[in-house]
């Protein structure tokens, strides 16, 4: 929760809270968190234009990435949102109900779950954007073969589940592979020492086969 | 849109993603030198589609000027991103294949000659695979082999800038796909081991020409340079590359017999057979130089005679003693080649070697326990015990009367090859070497 001083802040804090919400509170002047939120909120206050130039600071933060901003809005400043629609990804004029607040913060929320199910795997350090190929480890891109790839998108998506490397062979590499199962130990090892530190995140369950673990 | 599509597909996406301007193509000559060139990323579309035309001419062991036209096809399962460039301007390398105008594949292509001996295998059940121990020694300047340490096997010194270069090399080498097993000093004074696991030899093939190329980038930045010449210090250890072999029969390692005394089964006995009897007629491919045959001397736990132990460190093929319950480690270990080799012929002449011992039942002779080298010459020629050719030349005379190597070969590359090694010899023969200096021009 954000707002321009501390007694803003409190304000509405007082109502996420009355909403079983845990929160945190920053005024527009504190350092950004290293943590990420699920949804953070932003009062505009008194200067509209000067809060939203730094929720678009904001969003550009490693942490915002795929965090929903609602603003907060007094109805003299709706105006102020015009060509500003990129900033935020809902608002809501103030003062409000608090059957409102809470409704447009459910609804934020379960489209970045929507947003998250679909595009991005994460896993602690890990995440595997679908959408675009791209594999993070620590926020730096791993570079992956395509079957590599295929690999650990297919075990990340069933996380926890054993798999035998005839069964990976056949849903992964999806034909009758002349080289048999070693071919899934030998990109299992690749992806591994590509994955680093966080090899650990592929498992070999002993006389059965490799689950995903993160 | 089939896998090939798709791999395609997945490169050109990775391209875009991570902003990648140029494209290295990367193929091998004859004498298993790396040849590159670069396309800008827009071209990759129509590479894929059509390949890329280049002058073969200049290449070594490609073409004929009359038929200088080659098409490179980039090979989009050997796409990745090189490691020792800064992330904005990414730029990737793929191995490409080498075909004629007609599209038909190129003969003179060393990744041709692997990829056909491999479907020969195929067609038999089997998938080969390999994994070498690569040899090398750390110089501060190609010019002079210099020692920069005086370590030995297994040394850990400190500040010893082998171990940070080795960690690097291992770093790199991992983000190219190369899986590295363990890495650590070896006998010679700055020479270092970095050993490979197991992939399939076409793979392993790739592996080696980036290994060697991660090698001497890693070394350039430290201000060193990475050699893999067999034998730099004379009175020292030469660098071999000991290479790991075993055929698999789909999920069943085909070297496996729990029944038999070694643990070999019967396809293990004749292929290591098919080496045996080979090994002198492949010894110019697996140990190519002029300086190949420094290495090969009693006294350096280099091989020697054309033998097979399991313990015996002087012998030509090695049989690793199994874990029990260990079927998928059973591998036969074969000792000739030399890092200098180039790495798609020389895994294409053993696996030829093998193979024709398999479809010829070869019976394998009695394992080697003693050590040959004590042994008197005549009780060694009484047990019919060969040795490897002792030069470049006398391995070029076993090499042109070879059916086999000339088969697995193909008739272009082993006539290259023969004429191209030929002249080598030729011109090492008439230099006076400073031996001869020392030794006569004080005494005659």
């Amino acid at each position: 929760m954000y707002a321009a001083d501390p007694e803003q802040v409190a304000g509405v804090a007082r109502d996420l809270e009355l909403l079983g919400l845990s929160t945190q509170t920053f005024t527009f002047a504190d350092p950004a968190p290293e943590t990420r939120s699920d949804l953070v909120c932003v009062f505009t206050g008194d200067d509209a234009p000067g809060a939203l130039s730094f929720c678009q600071v904001l969003g550009k933060e490693d942490a915002m990435r795929n965090v929903p901003l609602l603003a907060l809005v007094r109805i003299e400043h709706l105006r102020e949102l015009f060509l500003r629609e990129g900033v935020f990804d809902d608002f809501l004029v103030v003062p409000y109900q608090l059957a409102e607040l809470d409704a447009r913060m459910r609804h934020l929320l379960w489209k970045a779950k929507q947003g998250e199910q679909t595009d991005i795997l994460s896993f602690g350090p890990l995440s595997i954007n679908l959408a675009t190929y791209q594999v993070h480890v620590d926020a730096h891109p791993v570079d992956l073969t395509y079957m590599e790839y295929e690999l650990l998108k297919f075990l990340a998506s069933h996380r926890g589940r054993v798999f035998t490397r005839q069964a990976l062979l056949s849903r992964v590499w999806g034909y009758d592979y002349y080289g048999g199962t070693r071919t899934v130990d030998v990109h299992v090892r690749r992806l591994r020492a590509k994955l680093g530190e966080h090899h650990n995140l592929i498992q070999t369950v002993r006389n059965v086969g490799y689950k995903f673990a993160g | 849109m089939g896998l090939d599509d798709k791999q395609k597909a997945y490169v050109l996406r990775q391209v875009e993603e991570r902003d990648i301007r140029f494209v290295r193509l990367w193929f091998t000559d004859v004498l298993g030198f790396p040849k590159s060139f670069a396309i800008p990323t827009e071209e990759l579309e129509a590479a894929f589609e059509e390949g890329v035309g280049f002058d073969g001419s200049a290449i070594q062991g490609m073409a004929r000027v009359q038929e200088a036209d080659m098409i490179a096809r980039p090979d989009p399962t050997t796409f990745n991103v090189l490691p020792w460039r800064n992330e904005q301007h990414a730029v990737a390398r793929m191995f490409c294949d080498i075909a004629n105008p007609d599209g038909t594949p190129f003969e003179g292509d060393p990744r041709w000659v692997l990829r056909r001996t491999l479907q020969r295998a195929q067609k038999m059940g089997f998938t080969f695979y390999c994994g070498p121990e690569i040899e090398f020694f750390l110089f501060d300047s190609p010019t002079s082999p210099r020692p920069l340490d005086h370590g030995t096997y297994f040394d850990l010194t400190t500040q010893d800038i082998g171990s940070e270069f080795r960690r690097k090399v291992i770093s790199y080498s991992e983000q190219l796909g190369i899986s590295v097993h363990s890495s650590h000093h070896e006998v010679a004074p700055s020479q270092h081991e970095i050993v490979v696991r197991f992939a399939d030899a076409l793979t392993m093939a790739d592996n080696i020409m980036t290994f060697r190329l991660v090698a001497k980038e890693v070394a350039n930045e430290h201000g060193l340079y990475a050699s893999f010449m067999p034998k730099p210090i004379q009175g020292e250890f030469g660098s071999g590359m000991h290479t790991h072999l075993s055929l698999f029969e789909g999920d069943r390692n085909a070297f496996f017999d729990a029944a038999d005394e070694y643990h070999l089964s019967k396809v293990a006995r004749s292929f290591i057979a098919g080496l045996l009897v080979h090994a002198r007629e492949m010894a110019a491919i697996t140990n190519q130089w002029v300086n190949s045959y420094k290495r090969l001397i009693p006294g350096y736990e280099a091989p020697v005679f054309v033998v097979w132990g399991r313990r015996n460190r002087s012998a030509l093929v090695r049989v690793p003693m199994a874990k029990p319950h260990k079927e998928s480690s059973t591998r036969v270990e074969y000792r000739a080649p030399d890092p200098a080799c180039n790495p798609y012929l020389f895994l294409a002449v053993v696996l030829a070697a093998g193979l024709k011992g398999i479809e010829e039942s070869y019976d394998l002779p009695g394992e080697s326990t003693d050590d040959i080298y004590a042994m008197p010459a005549e009780e060694r020629r009484a047990l019919g015990i060969q040795a490897l050719p002792d030069t470049l030349e006398d391995a070029l005379a076993l090499m042109e009367r070879s059916e086999l190597v000339a088969e697995a070969l193909g008739e272009h590359v082993f006539e290259w090859f023969l004429r191209n090694k030929r002249e080598e010899w030729e011109t090492y023969k008439a230099v006076v070497t400073p031996y001869e200096i020392e030794r006569y021009l004080p005494l005659l």
